[in-house]
């Protein structure tokens, strides 16, 4: 049965690839998080805890996009359209990093004590 | 007549290689997504749109951590629990985020195993994510009633800055609430697929048109992104 399911081509439109790359993906997500969570269990701090933060998050992300996602093998034309306005994000954390600056600025200057 | 006219476009007739296709695509004058069917196109889209939702509550969330002159609480200590005489941080959070990435691997199985017109396994597969996209909403709601008992309020917490209370319930209550949403149609997909719609051509009960194994992949690209969702939330909420 799975020998001959495991051969069954693709459909017109359907994504078919081997079970041994979700495996995979899979146990690569399991690793990631229990990297992520190592980085809390054993109280990294500094600039290595917030880069490793960062650096099991983009893989965990892309991991599960390119793979579980079938983002690997969609058309370009669609990857482009779904990420490329995503940079409107990354836009609009820059912008809301110099406006928390400046709020943090002006309240320290001007209600040092309170709240 | 209309869903003929439509899977004509639908299925463009020859794939061109990819380096070339972009410029084409957009300029063909005619369906950009090519050999992307109407509804994987959006899903995607809407994805995109959630993208941008989640992204606004985590910029708030930053926003207001950055800009507050006020200690935020230690997240490490507010979300420890103690499990036999020891206190284990984040460790609830964690098995959360285990269980939510079980469930995205038996999805990509559903969606395999769908692709193969195998509907036991697939609806099995669905089932089974299901189960475990309700064990993290048990495990959700645990650690809510935990923290109001603690006294943690949008308005208010006993260790901080106040924002923290209500960035902590609208983020995580937004992605519960898409957690629910997912189960729910989970269900609704698996009885499809178990009853066979898909492979006997059934009509749709709202659409009144036949559905394929690609709703599947369609509610698994929805599922996926729950479980990215929280990789963010994972990242910038529990361990930042």
């Amino acid at each position: 049965m799975s020998q001959a399911a495991a051969h069954t081509p693709a459909s017109a439109q359907g994504q078919q690839h081997p079970l041994k790359l979700y495996l995979v993906v899979w146990a690569w997500l399991f690793i990631l998080s229990t990297g992520s969570y190592l980085v809390d269990y054993f109280q990294l701090e500094g600039a290595l805890r917030y880069s490793l933060i960062i650096l099991f998050m983009l893989l965990k992300a892309g991991l599960i996009v390119a793979v579980f996602m079938h983002m690997a093998w969609e058309r370009l034309s669609l990857v482009y359209a779904i990420l490329v306005p995503m940079s409107a994000i990354l836009v609009f954390v820059a912008i809301m990093v110099l406006e928390s600056d400046h709020t943090l600025l002006s309240r320290v200057t001007f209600f040092a004590s309170g709240h | 007549m209309v869903e003929q006219a439509f899977s004509h476009l639908d299925t463009a007739p020859v794939d061109e290689p990819r380096p070339h296709s972009i410029t084409a695509d957009f300029s063909s004058d005619r369906s950009v997504f090519k050999n992307v069917s109407w509804s994987k196109a959006m899903m995607w889209i809407f994805l995109l749109s959630d993208t941008f939702v989640f992204s606004c509550f985590l910029i708030s969330y930053m926003t207001a951590r950055m800009s507050t002159t006020v200690p935020w609480p230690n997240s490490s200590e507010v979300f420890a629990l103690t499990i036999g005489g020891r206190s284990l941080p984040l460790i609830l959070i964690a098995i959360m985020t285990f269980v939510l990435i079980s469930s995205s691997g038996t999805m990509a199985m559903a969606v395999n195993w769908g692709y193969r017109h195998d509907r036991r396994k697939t609806a099995a597969l669905m089932l089974l994510t299901a189960l475990l996209g309700a064990t993290f909403l048990g495990m959700q709601a645990f650690e809510w009633s935990k923290l109001i008992h603690e006294g943690v309020r949008p308005w208010t917490n006993p260790w901080g800055a106040a924002q923290f209370g209500s960035s902590f319930f609208m983020i995580t209550g937004f992605h519960g609430t898409h957690v629910t949403f997912g189960v729910i149609f989970l269900l609704i997909i698996a009885r499809k697929v178990w009853r066979g719609d898909f492979d006997q051509g059934r009509r749709g009960f709202f659409t009144s048109r036949k559905g394929r194994y690609e709703a599947v992949e369609i509610m698994g690209l929805y599922w996926h992104f729950v479980d990215l969702v929280w990789v963010f939330i994972f990242a910038f909420l529990y361990l930042w």
